[in-house]
This record gives C-alpha cells, structure tokens and sequence, in this order.
C-alpha cells in the first residue's frame, strides 16, 4: 500500500504478514500481537526487520517490555472515529522512548494527518497513491499549534513566553 | 475581553482556507456527503430536518458590540434575518448555503470568532458563567480558566476523535450558574484560607438518555495544574472510554463503571507522571491572558444610586423589569442587565437581526461593548451604571426586548425538537409559547416567583429537562405527542435529577397539568418560599394527587 514518510510517497520495504500466512524466507515482516505473543521465540531467532502491529484497544502495555526488537509499530485505526492511537502513539514516543517507525495504518482520513504527526506518527499507510499524494499537502494547513505534544513543536503560549520545550523528551506531556 | 494576537489570528485564517477547500471538494464531488460529515462537523456544520445548520461559538458566552454585529450581518446576508442563541452560549444559523459556508466563516474570522468545535467528538466549546467579572459574589473571573482551557482544547492533536462529546464548564462563584455539576468536567473556582487559587474539579455529570451528577476528583487543584490534570483525565477517558456503544460512550458512564475511587486512582496515576512538565502553561501565560479580564475602567460611583431607585419608585413596570432582570454587580453604582430572549409567545432564545444590532448598540453605550449569553438562552449586559438602568430598558423595550421573566415560569429552555429535528418525538418550541401564552400574565408569573420549565422533544434532553423544576419530555404513544413531567430538578450549586410524577399527558394536557401544578405550589406554599424549596419539602405526592386526581 503507498506509503508516506517525510511528506513523500514511499517505496515500503516492509510486509504486513496475517496471522494465517507463513513467514517470508527473508525481509521485514509485521506481525499481530497475537502472532508475537504466540511464536515470540521463532520470529526472534529469524534474524530479520520485526515489526508489531497493534489494534486500537490494545494500548502500550502490551508491549514496552519487548519494545527495542521492534522496528516498525503500526497503529490501526479500524474506523477514522477512533482515537485511541492517538494517545498510544504518544505514551510510546513521550513516555517509553520509541524512536523506531510509528506507522498509521486503517481508516485514515487525510484531515488527520496533521493530529497524527503531531502524537509522534512518522509514516502513513492509504489506500491508494491518489489519497497518499492528496494528503501530503494537508500536513502543513494549520501552522499555528496551542499544546505542546510528541513532535517538539512549540505551542503558541512557548512562542509568546519564549520559553523552551525541554520536558518534552522527558515525559508524556 | 481576549482579543487575538497573530498566532490565534493564524490559526482560524488558515483553518477557514483548509474548509473552503473541503467545501470545494465537496460541490465538485470528490467528497461524497459520508467522507464530508466529519470534516463539516468539526466545522460546526449539521445537517438536519430540513437544511444544513451552522453552530457559531461565542467561546464562554461573551462577546463584544463589534461581534454581535457581525452576527447581525450574517444572519441578515447568509440566514433569514435571525439566530438561535442556544443552550450551550453558542449561536445557531438554521438555513445557511453549503456554498457560502466559507464566506461566512471567513466573515466570522475577521471578528476573532469561528465555528471550531461547536461539534464532533471532541472537546467542546467551553461555557462559563454568565456573570464572570461582575457577580458581587465572584470568587475569580472563569473566563481566565475558560480561555486558558479554550486554548489548550482548540485541535488538541491526541483528543479530537474522543468516544463521545466532551463538555467542560467554568464557574468563579459558590452560586453556580454555569451547570458545572452536569457536565463532562465541571471546574469550580476557589480560595484557599492563604488566598491561593486552585479548582474543585467534577468530572462524570450529564444529561442525556442517562442524566448523571457528576463526582467531585478533586477537591482543590492548584492553579498551576490545571492543564495537566484535565489531561490525564482526557487521556484515561480516551482509552478506556466505551466506543461500542454511542449512548455508553460519555465519560459519566466510565466514572460509574469503574467506580469513582478507581477513576480517580487511574487519572491520579497518569496525573503523577505528566504534572509538572510542558502541558502546564509556561511562566507568564497566566498572567498575559489574565491581563485581557483585567476589570473595564467603572467610575467610582455611590453603593445605591438615587435615580435609579426614583424611577423604580415612579415607574411600575420598570420596576418589575429591576426587580426580576437586574443582578447585583461587584462594582458599587453598577448592575448586571438581563436581556430576556423569551417574550410572550417567542421562540425561546432566537433573536432577529435588527434585535441582534440594538443589544450591540446598548452594550456600546451602556455596558463597555460586552455582551454575554447565557446557558438559558438568555442575554447579559454585564456592566451597567445604575443611573443608566432606566434609559437601557427603555431602549430594550422598543426591540421586544424588556420581558421581565427572568427566572420566571415563561423564561423557558426549549430544544428545537419537532419543528427542526428528525430525531424528535414531540414538538418543543410550541409548547413552550402555548406555556408562555397561558401565564402572559405578569402578574400572576411574578406571584408564582423562581421557577424554570425546561422542554426537550426527545431522550437526548436538549432541552435540559432533568434539571427543570418542571421537567417536559416528549414521548411517542403510538404516534401522538406526549409528555413525561418531571419535577425538583435544578442545575445549581444543589444540583437534582428531577423526579418523574406519573404518566405522560398528551400534548393538548400539558399546558392544563403546569397550571394544576403551580395552583398546587400556591397553595401548599408558605411565606416567601420557592417552588422548588416547596417540592424538596413536600415531597411529589401532593402534586401527583392534584394532577391526576383532575384527570
Ligand atoms: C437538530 C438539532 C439537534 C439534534 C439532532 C441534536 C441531537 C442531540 C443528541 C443526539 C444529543 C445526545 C448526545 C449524547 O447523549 O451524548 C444531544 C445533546 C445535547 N444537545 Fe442537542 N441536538 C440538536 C440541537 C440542539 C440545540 C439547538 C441545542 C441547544 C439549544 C442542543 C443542546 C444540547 C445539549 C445541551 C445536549 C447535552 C445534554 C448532555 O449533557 O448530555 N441541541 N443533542
Ligand atoms: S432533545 Fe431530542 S428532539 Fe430535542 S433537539 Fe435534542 S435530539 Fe432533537
């Protein structure tokens, strides 16, 4: 599926694998939860790319303990209204440190883009390249930010008060 | 008043570009009406019975003459010559074009105002009190807190796609007047015995098919934290929040799943690892937003002032008008004007063009430009001189724009139900001009005293009924209109559900089941004693041996 990342259309080196398909030979794989916690010490001694893809009520707990194997998290948005991952993606990013891959995946409307970057989303998986190509211009719409969130923009009161954002790398907040 | 720098200028600029376009893609067909919805929603763009309808916030109910103008000029240009003023401070246009959508919000961004998040489910426009900066009993202005937190919530990256609406209100004074007890988060402003400032904060209240009081969190959160504990209150209802389920998805239904003690405990925990990190507000911001509500330049005036109490003496009507619409203000010499939207027969809460630019024009004159509305669909000229009272309501009564109910039986919340909604069971707005009709009598709304009728046409209670001291809410029986009649509720600081006295009456009953009611009140009444002070004490049998003994 096309991909974005850094504004661009992406060649996706890797492959969404189903719980029911058998593994690839070689190349980076991603897998469910289920299937990691299902055959953890086989995709560990694969010696390939790994990456996690979680459903959006199964939150960050179910995986900080494993996090650094992970190349890739993906977050599926099943319908564009839910917005759990939001709040995943950013505990990831501002309170565990994941510095990998952070992967939108699912019902993604171009109009969020912009929120999703904000949480500490770096890639974007649409449907097809016209909705891929349509939506990078929605990344920069609204320039102007109030809160302070994963992507280290300075929110408007920082820009008023010159203030810093130096707690960002600390916490999730 | 907060007035737009060129960051909050930005913001709304470049947010009615990205909806032209929208729009654009919508009238050339690239958007079908289903991948439109949710962006027109976060637009405050609906689409109901008959028309698409427009939600204008007026962010904590105030504005200035300069913006009520313009909403004069848009209701005149783009409507029919009229607005709704609603529930919730915000302003509804009922016949807008999609077409001229962007026109509209484009007009509205050059007056420092937008149409953001009056829908969807995100964190929506936040309500204060009407009286901020003038109450006499005023603890601290809530419009610092309403904007800080107007500002924190506008396209919060991690919570506009929340389970359900989000709701917060703001209250500075122990009167609530805001409803804080019956919103999603309710923020109560209060003073330590050192003089600082912190919040009683409520989470878990609501109307709707399942009406909730909502559970004080938090006793006294200091200032400073404020930002990063509706946070993590936000964040735990984000998660776990029921999403199955549209009518389980608010968060008073989380607060009651999981108790309030592992609520608290969750939002606690969260709290812990996010306080005192960049979510707060940066030194100083406080302070600049707070230097916006620094007090208009009021004249050193007397307590009481003489002409005001001559005319009150000399002019009956006038003084019935003082008596009911004027509330006493911190300032000595001044006073707070009501401008009751519910004149006899009326639709509760519209106002006409020509209405809209005469409130602008008294504020101009009379009030220091601003203007409130009201959670009861009601106006508010905040700052009057005494001594101007009687030439201001004298220049609201050539607009229909003096009735003297406020608080009365005929100042009514009523939904827009049958006449705009599809999800109606009942009409809403007639009855409430049938009631309205029937006690036109002044004087004998005056005997009667305090006392608010709230109407809503369907379950969703709109209309606010559960907190009505008369609570009217439409049923369908077998296709007729019907009405379930609540009583003893109230949205103040001692909040109640009312309680429901029987069956429902069918329309043509209503009016005649209020009258039996209040004839009820009159008579068990003793001195001086309200309707609802009466019901607490009186309990509902009484009303229910009159009202269905006379059926
Ligand atoms: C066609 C127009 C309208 C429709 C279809 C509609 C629909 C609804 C629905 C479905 C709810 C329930 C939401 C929930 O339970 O989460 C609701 C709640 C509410 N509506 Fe409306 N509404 C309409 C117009 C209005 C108007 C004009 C007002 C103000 C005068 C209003 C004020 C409210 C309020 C205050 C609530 C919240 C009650 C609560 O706290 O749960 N609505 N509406
Ligand atoms: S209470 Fe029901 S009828 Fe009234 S506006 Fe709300 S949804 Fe419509």
């Amino acid at each position: 599926m096309p991909l974005i990342k850094s504004k661009q259309v992406v060649i996706d080196t890797w492959q969404h694998v189903d719980d029911e398909m058998a593994l690839p030979a070689d190349g980076g794989v991603i897998i469910s939860l289920a299937r990691w916690q299902a055959e953890q010490t086989v995709l560990v001694g694969r010696n390939a790319p790994l990456g996690i893809r979680l459903k959006s009520d199964e939150g960050v707990d179910t995986i900080i303990n494993d996090l650094p194997r992970f190349g890739v998290v993906a977050l599926e948005f099943p319908t564009f209204k839910d917005g759990r991952p939001y709040s995943t993606a950013r505990l990831l990013r501002q309170r565990h440190h994941y510095t990998e891959e952070l992967r939108a995946v699912g019902d993604i409307l171009r109009d969020q883009v912009q929120f999703m970057r904000r949480c500490g989303f770096d890639a974007f998986e649409f449907a097809d390249k016209t909705a891929a190509e349509k939506a990078i211009a929605a990344f920069d719409e609204i320039e102007a930010v109030y809160q302070t969130a994963a992507d280290r923009r300075r929110s408007a009161a920082m820009i008023r008060n010159d203030t810093t954002n130096a707690f960002l790398n600390g916490t999730c907040g | 008043m907060y007035l737009y720098d060129a960051i909050d200028q930005s913001l709304v600029d470049q947010r009615v570009e990205q909806f032209h376009d929208q729009v654009r893609r919508r009238m050339a067909g690239e958007l079908t009406e289903e991948q439109f919805k949710p962006l027109r929603l976060m637009n405050g763009l609906y689409l109901q019975l008959h028309a698409y309808m427009l939600r204008v916030a007026i962010p904590y109910g105030t504005m200035s003459s300069h913006q009520m103008r313009k909403l004069a000029h848009i209701a005149r240009r783009y409507d029919k010559g009229y607005g709704h003023f609603t529930t919730r401070q915000n302003l509804q246009f009922n016949w807008p074009k999609l077409e001229e959508m962007p026109d509209i919000l484009a007009e509205l961004a050059e007056v420092q105002m937008h149409a953001l998040q009056t829908s969807g489910n995100c964190i929506r426009n936040v309500t204060a009190d009407q009286y901020a900066g003038a109450a006499a009993d005023e603890v601290a202005d809530p419009r610092i807190t309403a904007e800080v937190v107007r500002q924190w919530s506008t396209l919060h990256p991690e919570f506009s796609f929340l389970p359900r609406k989000f709701k917060i209100a703001v209250t500075g004074s122990p009167r609530d007047r805001a409803a804080a007890r019956v919103h999603d988060i309710g923020l109560i402003i209060k003073s330590d015995e050192a003089g600082a400032m912190g919040y009683q904060v409520i989470v878990g209240g609501g109307l709707g098919r399942t009406p909730m009081i909502g559970v004080t969190v938090h006793d006294f959160l200091p200032k400073r934290h404020l930002l990063s504990y509706i946070e993590a209150i936000l964040r735990v209802y984000n998660q776990a929040g029921r999403r199955d389920n549209m009518y389980k998805a608010r968060i008073k239904i989380l607060v009651h799943a999981l108790g309030a003690e592992e609520f608290i405990r969750r939002v606690n925990a969260e709290w812990e690892a996010i306080r005192d990190s960049a979510v707060d507000l940066p030194a100083g911001e406080h302070d600049r937003i707070a230097a916006f509500f620094a007090p208009p330049r009021f004249e050193p005036l007397a307590k009481h002032d003489a002409l005001f109490a001559r005319y009150r003496l000399e002019d009956r009507e006038f003084a019935q008008w003082a008596r009911t619409n004027v509330a006493p203000h911190k300032q000595p010499g001044y006073d707070i004007a009501n401008i009751s939207l519910k004149p006899e027969g009326g639709i509760p809460g519209d106002a006409t063009a020509e209405q809209m630019n005469a409130v602008a024009a008294i504020a101009e004159r009379f009030s220091f430009s601003e203007i409130r509305v009201t959670h009861e669909q009601n106006l508010v000229l905040p700052h009057v001189r005494q001594a101007d009272l009687y030439d201001v309501w004298q220049t609201l009564r050539s607009h229909d724009l003096a009735t003297p109910n406020l608080g009365l039986i005929s100042d009514i919340i009523a939904c827009p139900g049958m006449d705009y909604c599809s999800l109606a069971n009942a009409r809403s707005i007639p009855l409430a001009q049938d009631i309205s009709k029937r006690f036109a009598d002044l004087k004998q709304q005056h005997d009667i005293g305090e006392l608010k009728v709230k109407i809503s046409g369907c379950i969703n209670a709109c209309g606010h009924h559960h907190v009505g001291h008369i609570g009217l809410l439409g049923v369908d029986r077998k296709g007729e209109e019907y009405y379930q009649i609540t009583l003893g509720g109230s949205a103040d600081e001692n909040t109640s559900l009312g309680e429901i006295i029987g069956p429902a009456v069918s329309y043509d009953n209503v009016v005649d089941a209020i009258e039996t009611i209040t004839t009820t009140y009159v008579g068990l009444r003793t001195d001086g004693e309200s309707f609802l002070d009466t019901y607490r004490r009186v309990g509902k049998e009484p009303f229910k041996e009159t009202l269905y003994a006379a059926h």
